[in-house]
């Protein structure tokens, strides 16, 4: 499950300071931008809100520095005044009103943000907790026919990366753009009130800052992709030997892997430079042509001032702006960039929502109450590629309380037919028939209340033992549950754990083992008392004695039960009154032992070199 | 950490030149409000005369001044009418006699003469506007000094005027003289901020280099004791993200953490210079955002810790739900899975709107605060001025100076995030760095004993893992003799690998002696005993490159033809060449794009090819099926000849054959001997091969 988690490692080690990201972009930009803002459709008139607040905020805020400077040109001109020896200094009747009035904005500017942030950021939590649970529930809807081409890392990074980028980019660039924009009209209609040319000399700065840094983004766009392929080389290298230590020290690797390691970290030093000094050449910039800006203006205003176009407060109030003025600017600089990242971000997560949904069930379904356990397969035919029909009209009749064995070499695909079996894939051929009944005929949590699964690949999900058993049967009692893990051997087990029922199975659930799990999984399936069972024998890394409780707790479970067995072991496939064989995807033979050996085909093969005779060597 | 700061010492004389160019950076920033100050103080308040004693005074004021009783004679020069080159300064100077100021007079005499003058001028100004003298001499002695040189100025101004000087381009010259040094400055601050850019890169990436290769190579010496107590992805993670982290902190470290306490304490000595009497506003906005950001820190803090936590348990939820979808949908538990997962989203979502609440608090509060610094300052500044204790530039500049301190002030607070995170960071890979290796070559190696090679003896080994509190293996004592093969079986858990894994010094056995060609491993080097051994791990693992980079791994020098042969005796034969590119296939990273069967064969093929005396195939042969298994071992015993060959062994049919087998019992010898031996002697061997083998096979 570490496929997120590379990506991410891969992908975005630029941080803060790590400057632009590589881009990724959205293969259907408006259309999925279109998606999105009906998506937030429901919270219209709160967006709505959002943008008044937004631009208000901002307004109330731009108009400050202007009627500030009123107050400092009223101080100028008192003093003045007072020099020149007229009556009246500087009147302070005057600035306090002024004064309360900037109060009175600042106040409703910031208060007005928060609220904007408030409502803002309410409407993307909301966004984001609904995306997450309309995944969540996605999945349960899905055909498992879907997870054939897609891995788990992929729709786990669905609700993990790309929802927390549209989470991100909604609960901060939406307000950014609003302000942004406004911010930068704002301060240029601000500007012109002040003077016409010192904001055309402001505004003629500007382009120059833009060309730099496009100049500067280009050439270091170079640099992070170099920077990108040699961290991608050096720590794949690192994975690589790290994950295969023993296997270099075996053969007296280190040194190579080293002098690998130092030619591939030189390079990544040389292009990590490179890349951060250009990247960190663009604060510098924009910063050194505002502070041209800043001295053309001051020398601009000084004269303007001293000629008595402008007032003194109007040379701070425009300084002011033109400060003000180079963030919405990076801002906006960076908006294409994060809009494409939600876009594409977004474009994924409703392409999932899209995907083809599991058949509807059926409106009245069969009752599963009064269901035997009598399986026929009729003309079977399937493929998990429409293109590639792997198992070719397969009929069979299996009566209640007969034990089918499925064997066959690894990979052959013998949890196809139980796949089949519970509906987990539709058949594209034939039927298969409950008691007479079309599977389709059933409720999918219906029909697969019928069945018992023991897999090999043993599932428990982390929660307390108690509550893993019971995961078969929701409704149970404590009884019934440990009545259950009598019946699996594994009582005696769980009362050595440290907090006995209670303890809690760790993530990997790897405190209890391999082989105690299973027992697990079996006292589940026990729990919910199914009329046809599924068994994976297990075949390795489980102890001997556990394995004879395994082997012992799942006859207990199929007594008078109609089972399916994924058979490993002798007793079992030759006691099983049908043996299906199994080779690449397909059913080669069936029948019974002694019939399957007569016949000297596949299976008789495969049992002879599973099961050599000692004398045969 | 001592380890890790050893690592900054070759960038010392880097960082102290960055921590100067970071200086004059900053006195660069911080300089021009001051310049701007001045622009608006002498530029335009006093039209940029500088002086405030005239230095040129015409005949006709000065007898005026005379005639007031004011005695200029000490500082003042006749100059007749044309006499001199004042005529360029003073253009009057060429049909009017002057009084020239003293070229030597000081800076404090002129000072005390401009005093004098504004006196006049207000006395002269309140004369006028029907004062008399009494009441007028008065208000003049009260009158504070800078308000005096203001007039004084005022004064000069009218003199220039009078002696035809053009004081509109005084004022010019002085405005545009000013902006240019602001403007040489700013490319002095410039030319050091990209220095400091260049220098801060260097530093980092170099830093980050000198570390990684630092950790790498130490890791490679690690024995697999290191490797469990760190666990291979954590020593990953220290060896990528970890210094990724570093790097970025000494970046921004170097760009912000210096940077932001050098413009903070200059902006405070600028600010209080230019204002000493507001001084405290600045000292009241550094508390609010401090109070502010406390305020923030306190409350989202215990939230922002139990972030982590929630996404992880929300991530787990949902994961769980993928892997278990099979086993979710056999027992029909969706909406059990829909409260679970609902439950850990809540949760999340809750916990999300909390801290952002906060975090969208921020940033308008910093908003007002700056404002109403700005605000606060101009009301104070106001009244300081109109009492002449400051003047309208200073305050200008005062208002700027707040900004910078206050920004850096916020810079600050961000670098305390940042630097516990990549303290914890800077802690794991010190961690690394100073762990010591607990296997290591001899001083004095010794050389193998040629008599006895492929002899591999274990004597009364015992083998306890680090930590742990019982042996894994317990008094082991075997000889696997050259052109036999020794197998070994037991249930999981019973130490069968561990055992294997002490042959190539993985680990060093806690008590006993093992040797191989008759020299105890730890008395050779290391590298010597590898040669001896072909060793096929566990799990198939697999390096990118091709399969025949993967298989010439065991032998660098190996020719096609051996390639070949080592391959076949695998049984990977039949899937390279199924494959169109045969031997060149391409094999991704980890082996991923080749089977759990295919990788345990090209792994043993690497071992195979060595050619070595003794091989070591732990358990490889469990992923294949039993056709295969049995073809691989017909053809081995061809291959291994007469080499040792020590194979763990989950399956009877695989160790029937072998010479020696030994059972494994929680790390104890249960039995040693052949299949038929331990069949009749070995109860522990009848219970694993009864539940295999079918009865009359037994």
């Amino acid at each position: 499950m570490s496929a997120p988690n590379q990506k991410k490692s891969g992908g975005s080690m630029g941080g803060p300071m790590g400057g632009m990201p590589v881009g990724e972009k959205a293969k259907n930009f408006k259309g999925t931008v279109k998606k999105l803002l009906q998506y937030m459709g429901k919270y219209k008139i709160a967006l709505v809100i959002v943008v008044v607040l937004a631009v208000l905020s901002t307004v109330f805020n731009i108009v400050g520095p202007k009627i500030l400077g009123l107050v400092t040109t009223e101080i100028g001109e008192g003093i003045m005044r007072m020099i020149t020896g007229a009556e009246s200094g500087i009147n302070f009747v005057y600035i306090g009103k002024i004064a309360a009035v900037l109060l009175g904005l600042y106040l409703i500017s910031s208060g007005f943000g928060y609220l904007q942030g408030f409502v803002m950021t309410n409407i993307a939590m909301k966004v984001t907790y609904n995306l997450r649970k309309e995944i969540a529930d996605k999945v349960n809807r899905l055909p498992l026919k879907y997870f054939d081409k897609k891995n788990y890392g992929e729709v786990l990074s669905y609700v993990t990366n790309d929802v927390d980028v549209i989470s991100q980019s909604l609960n901060q660039s939406v307000s950014q753009i609003i302000t942004s924009v406004t911010s930068i009209i704002g301060i240029i209609i601000m500007m012109f009130t002040i003077s016409w040319q010192m904001t055309l000399i402001a505004l003629g700065v500007l382009p120059v800052s833009i060309i730099l840094i496009g100049t500067i983004m280009k050439k270091s766009q170079k640099y992070f992709k170099g920077y990108q392929e040699y961290l991608g080389h050096v720590n794949g290298h690192i994975e690589e030997m790290y994950g295969s230590h023993i296997l270099v020290k075996a053969f007296n690797g280190e040194k190579k892997s080293i002098e690998k390691f130092e030619v591939n970290n030189d390079e990544l030093y040389k292009s990590t430079w490179k890349s951060q000094f250009l990247s960190g050449l663009m604060m510098p910039i924009v910063m050194i042509v505002g502070n041209l800006g800043y001295v053309l203006i001051c020398i601009l205003g000084g004269s303007f001032a001293a000629a008595g176009k402008i007032a003194i407060g109007d040379i701070q109030a425009f300084i002011q702006y033109m400060r003000q003025f180079t963030q919405p600017i990076m801002q906006v600089a960076n908006i294409s960039n994060v809009l494409q990242q939600t876009a594409a971000a977004a474009e994924r997560v409703f392409e999932f929502l899209d995907e083809e949904e599991e058949e509807k069930d059926i409106e009245s379904p069969v009752s599963p109450e009064e269901i035997n356990g009598d399986v026929l397969f009729a003309h079977m035919h399937f493929g998990y590629n429409p293109e590639k029909i792997i198992i070719n009209d397969f009929s069979a009749v299996i009566g209640q309380g007969k034990k089918i064995a499925i064997v066959g070499p690894t990979g052959a695909g013998k949890t196809t037919i139980i796949k089949l079996l519970m509906r987990f894939y539709e058949l594209n051929e034939g039927a298969i028939l409950i008691d007479g009944y079309d599977l389709k005929q059933f409720s999918r949590n219906g029909l697969r209340s019928l069945f018992g699964m023991v897999l090999q690949d043993t599932w428990l999900y982390n929660g307390t033992v108690k509550e893993n058993i019971r995961y078969g049967k929701l409704d149970a009692t404590d009884e019934e549950v440990i009545s259950a893990a009598k019946a699996a051997q594994v009582d005696h087990f769980v009362r050595t754990l440290p907090d006995g029922y209670n303890m809690v199975l760790n993530e990997e659930a790897s405190n209890v083992s391999q082989g105690q799990k299973q027992l697990l999984t079996i006292a589940r399936a026990i729990l919910s008392d199914p009329k046809i069972l599924i068994l994976d024998e297990a075949t390795s890394s489980v102890d001997i004695r556990t394995e004879i409780l395994i082997q012992k707790a799942m006859d207990n479970l199929m007594k008078g039960r109609t089972s399916f067995v994924i058979a490993h072991r002798l007793s079992t496939i030759k006691n099983a009154d049908m043996i299906l064989v199994m080779d690449k995807g397909d059913i080669v033979e069936q029948g019974n032992h002694e019939e399957l050996i007569e016949k000297g085909g596949f299976y008789a093969n495969l049992y002879n070199s599973q099961f050599e005779r000692i004398s045969a060597e | 950490m001592t380890k890790l700061l050893k690592y900054g010492k070759p960038y010392i004389v880097l960082l102290i030149s960055a921590i100067v160019m970071l200086f004059i950076q900053a006195l660069s920033d911080l300089n021009l409000p001051n310049y701007m100050s001045d622009i608006v103080n002498i530029g335009l308040q006093r039209s940029g005369i500088q002086d405030t004693a005239p230095r040129a005074i015409g005949e006709e004021m000065y007898t005026k001044l005379a005639q007031f009783g004011v005695n200029l004679s000490d500082s003042y020069t006749l100059v007749k009418a044309g006499e001199g080159d004042y005529s360029k300064e003073f253009p009057d100077a060429e049909k009017e006699n002057i009084y020239v100021l003293n070229e030597d007079i000081s800076s404090d005499d002129m000072d005390e003469l401009g005093l004098e003058f504004g006196k006049i001028t207000q006395m002269t100004m309140l004369m006028s506007q029907g004062k008399d003298p009494k009441t007028a001499a008065e208000i003049v002695e009260k009158t504070d000094e800078t308000m005096l040189r203001q007039m004084a100025v005022q004064f000069t101004k009218k003199e220039y005027t009078d002696l035809g000087v053009d004081t509109d381009k005084i004022q010019q010259e002085y405005i545009i003289k000013t902006g240019l040094i602001m403007l040489l400055i700013t490319l002095i601050g410039a030319a050091a901020t990209i220095t400091v850019a260049f220098l801060s890169s260097k530093i980092a990436a170099g830093m980050a280099r000198d570390i990684r290769r630092g950790i790498f190579s130490k890791v490679e010496g690690f024995s697999s004791n290191e490797f469990d107590k760190f666990s291979t992805s954590s020593l990953i993670t220290r060896t990528t993200n970890d210094i990724t982290q570093i790097q970025m902190l000494i970046i921004m470290g170097i760009r912000m953490m210096f940077y932001s306490p050098i413009v903070a304490v200059g902006g405070v000595i600028m600010a209080v210079r230019k204002g000493p009497s507001i001084s405290w506003i600045i000292a009241l906005a550094c508390i609010v955002l401090i109070g502010l950001i406390a305020f923030v820190f306190i409350k989202a803090m215990p939230k922002f810790k139990i972030m982590q936590k929630l996404i992880d348990r929300l991530n787990l939820v949902f994961r769980e739900n993928l892997t278990g979808i099979m086993a979710v949908r056999a027992f029909g538990n969706q909406d059990f899975e829909r409260k679970r997962f609902d439950k850990a989203n809540n949760d999340l979502t809750d916990n999300m709107l909390y801290v952002s609440r906060i975090m969208i608090f921020m940033f308008p509060a910093i908003m007002l605060l700056m404002n109403g610094v700005s605000l606060l300052i101009v009301w104070v500044g106001a009244d300081k001025i109109s009492q002449s204790a400051m003047q309208v530039g200073d305050m200008m500049a005062f208002m700027q100076y707040a900004m910078q301190i206050i920004m850096s002030f916020l810079m600050m607070s961000i670098m305390f995030i940042m630097v516990p995170r990549a303290a914890v960071s800077a802690e794991r890979i010190s961690e690394v760095l100073e762990t010591k290796q607990s296997i290591f070559d001899p001083e004095k190696p010794e050389q193998f004993d040629n008599s006895k090679t492929g002899y591999v003896e274990f004597k009364n080994v015992n083998f306890r893992y680090n930590g742990a509190e019982e042996d894994v293996l317990k008094n082991i004592t075997f000889t696997a003799n050259p052109g036999e093969t020794t197998a070994f079986i037991g249930s999981t858990g019973a130490g069968k690998s561990t055992l294997i894994n002490l042959i190539p010094r993985f680990y060093d056995a806690t008590e006993g002696e093992i040797c191989v060609n008759g020299v105890n491993v730890r008395n050779v080097l290391q590298s010597d005993l590898h040669e001896q051994i072909g060793y096929a791990p566990q799990k198939g693992i697999l390096h990118s490159g091709t399969v025949s980079t993967n298989i010439r791994y065991g032998k660098e020098a190996a020719s096609d033809e051996e390639i070949k042969a080592a391959a076949e005796t695998a049984q990977a034969m039949d899937f390279i060449s199924s494959n169109e590119e045969g031997f060149d296939k391409e094999i991704s990273q980890g082996g991923a794009n080749v089977s759990g069967g295919q990788k345990q064969r090209l792994s043993i093929a690497r071992a195979l090819i060595r050619k070595s005396p003794i091989y070591l195939f732990d358990d490889c042969f469990s992923a294949l099926d039993f056709q295969t298994e049995s073809k691989l071992r017909k053809a081995l015993k061809g291959y291994t000849n007469n080499a040792t060959v020590l194979v763990v062994a989950q399956r009877v049919s695989t160790i029937m054959n072998a010479e020696q087998i030994i059972v494994l019992n929680n790390g104890e010898i249960v039995g040693k001997g052949t299949h038929k031996e331990l069949l009749s002697s070995c109860p522990t061997y009848y219970e694993i091969a009864s539940s295999q083998l079918s009865k009359e096979e037994l």
